[in-house]
């Protein structure tokens, strides 16, 4: 028997097609024919019909069909499958055979025609005596068919042809010879194929009915199950087809041949599976080919083992000859016979020599089978559809299993490739017992390989926590790791093929002699090793002046106590490295001494501390310092020697969870002796900050807020140093904090000198003023002025820095401290400045006249809690308004406390200007101001509101009135009015004096006259005044004919409607000396120039004249 | 009766796994193992969505030649899943779920222990007799 005893046969592989032969076409010499034949065959492409056409003359001898017996115990040989059945239904039987016949519904010589054509289907069926094929008749018409149903002629001859014939009317077809052949071809084409179905469904149904005839038709049953689409009949139909087999192992000493058998059908299935997905079909996750792949390879490995078992015979033990599993002519009569058997037809079958040479043989073939081979090509074959299918978990177990098979078949480096692959995952995970499994697995390799790296790495990790080995092994282990360190051959690890290890022995001999490159740096970080670590400083922050404390702590896992020969950490700042070695002379026989004492030693379960201390360098301040790795190294430098090497402040794989459970737990630990620490209890703290050292002055600040807006506010800084020392170079820093808003930057400003007033050009914030030093208990005072533009609060920061000599551990250093305070200031405005336009009688006014004086008024309310001095003001007027008077202040020097008010007033004069839209700008206000308490050095401010606009309206009359301040009791009182016209038209205007009862008068009581442009009228009254006290005047009617809109009511704004009449003065002598306050009036001179508020000289004769009426 | 029964924490390590002291202990681990591409996909595929409204049973993971694999998920993504060996036809999926729900039940008791804490292995006298009871007895 050949290796592939177990591929299948290729007419098993192929993709099964309907047989159809066709008959009557003389392909040859027939132009016609030829292209019918070729359109059958040329060029098929995949979407034409599963049809083999074969071109057979009508007289062509089919196999024969036996007699088919009643039961199966007639038949012998026994078998079931004869080896050319498959190949006879696929190339020999025909499902149709298809005559092909020229004739013409309009042949002339019909009836010759007709007989002729029932002849040869009658040769057909007679060659296929026994047979179920079809037969079907094509006739190849040079005509062009009608469309049916009007050739009537062609219905009627049809019918009768079939009849001849014995055929249905389906299976007689026309072939018209025209341009359309492909076409037609197709159809027929499919028409066949329609048939060679039926026939084949009808063979199946036979077939079927020999009940145990399923054996290899399953897999032809798979493959149509998928190609229909329906996968899941396909899989249904393999397990009831492994289920019916599985059973079947046959015979004891061929057990591995079962196996083989099994193993091939999962991976036919699998392979069928791939195809038609390949096809289109789409699988998921927990049915795809790569379990029938996986199943194949288990019974590989089955087969391997049973193969182990059964084929270990002697070297001694020949092949038998002849050989049994020759036959005479090279092929077998059924599938599965054994060749020894072949032809013997009686129901004994067991010829014991024959049998058991038979079974020798295969099993001296299977020997030189390479089974991990197999196994290992089936398990990547699954490996790839698993990682197809989202799988990782199965496609790492299965690269496990061909880590395994190639440790199997010595092939060693693949082995630890494959399997130092697929660990991480396993760790990662948390699956020890799975990952010391492989581990233990690896180190074989490595043991086998004299990997000395790998060798270390592995047992690092057997011996760690993760491990589940059991405590002998470990030790085991321990010990031989030890040997490797000393530059030792290890022993070799158990359950290893002996040959191998003499193999390796020899390469650990070798690796022995070799000097030179023998320290393995391992970080340790990716996985679970057997010396645990943790770094901690002792707090997160050191200030400089003190010396940075840590503590590494390590803990082992071995069984056994374990020395190290050197301890280093690594630093961010390389610099520090030097001063954190921990290193002991120790020779490396010591190593494996049981030393329970020494630092250098770690006895396992037991924490074990190491402190170290160093003194962070000045220029770290402010930075962070971190340990970048902890570097543990067991052996010496001079043998061998491992680093082991943990990323930060130790952790390795496993370490993140166990703190995060310990973390969780509410376990109380027993107690322990003062000077050990629970492993769980300790956190890992890998870097810490260095700050500055602590300052030791006080920084005072003395100011009275608030602000006031734009002054020159006053800050001063009072520093005092406390230290022990003198101070050098002590700055300060001054200013608005950086970080507020943008805006308050551009609106502060900060100066040292307070005598003139800063600009824009001055900085938010000072920086390192320098003041010089101070000694111990010295204070100094610093002034800083601040200007700020606008109100709202503001963060201030006054920082303070300096240099002291300092010694830590015995090391001079030079520390820069600092201090720093921040005060936040609100700054608001000075005053409030309200302005309004009256009229010469204080009567409030929306608009003034052009050209009539009007008053302005200013009131300035203090709005700071501090007393204001003002300095001065000004009225700075716009072009279009005049003074009427002198402009001089009247608020020079006046001191405000708070809510305190100074008003001004201001008699103006606006020409006419037209009709200006918005009003006429009046001008500015200009306040000059400092605070009251204020040095004087201190400059005044100058704060300038710019006035509103006020409207100016044109009057076409204007009357004021010359009248004495007051009046007297039966004493003349002369009133003259002006009347002025302001238009440049003549006015005729009506005058009325309306008599009062406390005023006898003389002069014009009504006259009309008219008034040229721009010149003035007098009117002359003598009052005569009979009452005492405010008396109404006899008031003045003024009727403009061209200006109605000129009404008196306007007019009573100019000129006075009452007057202060006093008694005779005679009467009331004796009053005085009486120091009453006299009435404040208005007067007006004979310029109509209105004045501003006089008071009368005190002591003149009249101001004793006082009316009892005040 | 099951052949293997495991219970496996939310970030996938296992928690509690016991097998038939006859078959290798190695092989159940890896099915179990392997199991959890399965639940994985499976649990991902349900969402988000309907937390509390979800079936914690997730019912025959696959079969392989000789075994069954059930698995059933609590809602804090604790995973139990148990082997079941494929001859063994007469265990139907509503027993199944019972066996699930008891191991639940005894799971919760565990989680109620105050002295333990979530997320160790499991050790407990009570939860190992139940397990004990729902596997094959070997004579």
């Amino acid at each position: 028997m050949s290796p592939t005893r177990w591929d299948f046969p290729v007419e098993l592989c192929c993709r099964p097609m309907a047989f159809v032969t066709l008959t009557g076409l003389d392909v040859v010499y027939n132009a016609v024919h030829r292209a019918v034949w070729d359109a059958f065959c040329a060029n098929r492409r995949a979407d034409r019909v599963p049809i083999s056409f074969k071109v057979l003359p009508g007289d062509h001898e089919y196999p024969k069909c036996r007699s088919k017996r009643t039961s199966y115990e007639w038949y012998i040989p026994k078998g079931i499958l004869k080896t050319g059945w498959m190949n006879k239904h696929l190339n020999l039987v025909p499902a149709l055979v298809v005559v092909f016949y020229e004739l013409d519904w309009d042949e002339p010589q019909w009836k010759e025609k007709q007989s002729e054509c029932a002849t040869r289907v009658e040769i057909v069926r007679q060659s296929l005596q026994g047979r179920n094929t079809k037969v079907a008749v094509v006739l190849i018409q040079k005509k062009a068919p009608l469309p049916p149903g009007e050739d009537v002629i062609a219905s009627e001859r049809a019918a009768a042809l079939c009849n001849v014939c014995e055929l249905s009317g389906k299976s007689l077809f026309v072939l018209p010879h025209t341009d359309h052949l492909v076409g037609y071809i197709i159809r027929l084409e499919n028409a066949f194929y329609e048939h060679a179905q039926t026939y084949y469904y009808t063979e199946i149904r036979r077939v079927k009915s020999h009940k145990e005839f399923l054996n290899k038709t399953t897999h032809q049953i798979c493959r149509l199950c998928f190609q229909h689409n329906t996968p899941l009949d396909a899989i249904a139909q393999f397990r009831k087809h492994i289920d019916l087999c599985k059973k079947k192992i046959g015979s004891a000493e061929l057990s591995f041949e079962h196996a083989a058998w099994m193993s091939k059908q999962f991976q036919a299935f699998g392979d069928l599976f791939d195809e038609a997905i390949k096809l289109g079909l789409t699988a998921i996750q927990t049915q795809n080919p790569g379990f029938y792949y996986q199943q194949a390879a288990y019974y590989a490995q089955e087969r391997k083992q049973h193969a182990k078992a059964l084929c270990n015979h002697d070297a001694s033990v020949t092949y038998p000859s002849p050989d049994p599993l020759e036959t005479q002519t090279g092929v077998l009569d059924f599938y599965g016979q054994r060749p020894w058997r072949q032809g013997i037809l009686s129901f004994d079958l067991s010829d014991p020599d024959k049998e058991k040479a038979g079974i020798l043989a295969i099993q001296l073939k299977e020997r030189s089978v390479v089974h991990s081979e197999i196994v290992i090509t089936l398990l990547s074959n699954a490996v790839a559809q698993f990682k197809k299918y989202k799988c990782p978990r199965m496609k790492s177990h299965l690269m496990v299993q061909m880590g395994e098979e190639y440790y199997y078949a010595k092939d060693y480096t693949k082995a630890l490739k494959l399997l130092d692959y697929v660990m991480c995952d396993y760790r990662s995970e948390g699956w020890w017992t799975l990952l010391t499994s492989i581990l233990t697995t690896a180190l074989k390799c490595s043991y086998l390989m004299a990997q000395l790296k790998d060798y270390i790495t592995y047992s690092l990790e057997l011996l760690g926590r993760a491990s589940t080995l059991k405590d002998g092994q470990k030790s085991r282990i321990e010990k031989n790791l030890m040997n490797v360190l000393m530059n030792e051959s290890p022993d070799p690890e158990p359950d290893c093929d002996t040959l191998a290890v003499k193999t390796a022995q020899k390469l650990w001999a070798d690796r022995v002699s070799l000097a030179g490159s023998n320290v393995f740096t391992i970080g340790v970080q990716d996985f679970v090793p057997f010396v645990q670590c943790k770094a901690k400083f002792h707090a997160p922050s050191f200030h400089v002046d003190v010396p940075v404390q840590f503590d590494v702590y390590l803990k082992a896992d071995c069984p056994h106590p374990i020395r190290f020969s050197k301890l280093c950490v690594s630093f961010n700042n390389q610099g520090y490295n030097q001063f954190c070695v921990l290193e002991e002379a120790s020779r490396a026989s010591e190593v494996l001494e049981n030393l329970t004492q020494g630092k250098m030693c770690l006895v396992p379960g037991k924490t074990r501390k190491l402190s170290f201390k160093f003194v962070a360098k000045t220029e770290d301040v402010g930075k962070k310092i971190e340990i970048t790795s902890v570097d543990l190294v067991l052996g010496s430098e001079s043998g061998r020697c491992v680093v082991l090497s943990w990323q930060g402040g130790g952790g390795d794989a496993a370490s993140s969870q166990e703190a995060l459970q310990a973390a969780r737990s509410f376990k109380r630990r027993p107690k322990l002796p003062d000077n050990e620490v629970h492993w769980d209890s300790i956190i890992v703290q890998a870097s810490t900050m260095i700050i500055s050292r602590v300052p030791n002055i006080s920084v005072h600040l003395r100011h009275e807020p608030p602000a006031l807006m734009n002054e020159m506010y006053c800050l001063v800084v009072t520093v005092q140093s406390h230290e022990k020392s003198q101070i050098r170079d002590v700055k300060l820093t001054a200013g608005l904090k950086p970080g507020q808003d943008a805006n308050l930057t551009q609106k502060t400003h900060v100066t040292l000198h307070g005598a003139e007033l800063c600009d824009e050009s001055y900085p938010a914030l000072l920086t390192d003023i320098p003041v010089g030093d101070l000694h111990p208990g010295e204070q100094l005072e610093k002034t800083v002025y601040v200007r700020c533009g606008t109100v709202g609060s503001r963060m201030f920061l006054v920082y303070v820095s300096y240099l002291i000599n300092t010694t830590v551990e015995g090391k001079e250093i030079v520390c820069k401290c600092h201090k720093d305070e921040t005060v936040t200031i609100e700054t608001v405005f000075p005053f409030d400045v309200a302005v309004r336009f009256v009229s010469t009688k204080f009567e409030h006014l929306e608009r003034v006249y052009a050209d009539i004086p009007f008053l302005l008024m200013t009131d300035v309310l203090s709005a700071s809690p501090w007393a204001l001095t003002i300095v001065s003001s000004e009225l700075q007027l716009a072009p279009s308004m005049t003074a009427v008077d002198h402009l001089e202040s009247q608020v020079d020097k006046v001191v405000l406390q708070t809510g305190e008010s100074a008003s001004e007033c201001f008699c103006l004069r606006c020409p006419s200007a037209g009709n200006v839209e918005g009003g006429v700008a009046t001008g500015h206000y200009i306040i000059s101001w400092k605070r009251a308490s204020g040095m004087d050095s201190i400059p005044v401010i100058r704060t300038v509101i710019t006035l509103p606009h006020v409207i100016v309206e044109n009057i076409p009359l204007h009357v004021n009135a010359d009248l004495p301040s007051f009046g007297r009791v039966r004493e003349s009182l002369p009133v003259r009015y002006h009347l002025q016209n302001k238009t440049d038209l003549v006015q005729d205007v009506e005058i009325s004096v309306e008599p009062s009862d406390a005023f006898m008068f003389s002069g014009l009581k009504q006259i009309r006259l008219r008034i040229l442009p721009g010149t003035k009228q007098e009117m002359l009254y003598n009052f005569y005044p009979l009452m005492a006290g405010y008396q109404q005047l006899p008031s003045l009617n003024i009727n403009l004919l061209r200006f109605p809109s000129f009404t008196n009511q306007l007019l009573r704004r100019f000129i006075p409607t009452s007057i202060f009449v006093k008694k005779l003065a005679i009467e009331y002598l004796g009053r005085r000396g009486d120091s009453w306050m006299t009435p404040l009036l208005l007067l007006r001179d004979d310029q109509d120039q209105p004045s501003v508020f006089r008071q009368r000289p005190q002591g003149s004769a009249y101001e004793t004249h006082c009316d009892l009426e005040l | 009766m099951a052949v293997c029964i495991a219970v496996i924490a939310k970030e996938n390590y296992p928690l509690y796994i016991r097998s038939t002291p006859t078959e290798n202990e190695l092989k159940f681990h890896y099915m179990v193992h392997t199991s959890l591409d399965v639940v994985d996909e499976k649990i991902s595929a349900m969402g988000k969505a309907l937390v509390d409204q979800r079936e914690l049973y997730l019912g025959l993971l696959y079969p392989t030649e000789d075994y069954k694999v059930y698995d059933y998920v609590t809602n804090s993504k604790v995973k139990f899943v148990m082997v079941v060996d494929s001859s063994n036809t007469a265990l139907r999926d509503n027993e199944i779920r019972s066996m699930f729900r008891k191991l639940h039940n005894s799971y919760t008791d565990v989680m109620c222990n105050p002295f333990y804490n979530p997320g160790d292995r499991i050790q407990s006298r009570a939860f190992d007799n139940m397990v004990t009871s729902m596997m094959i007895q070997v004579c």
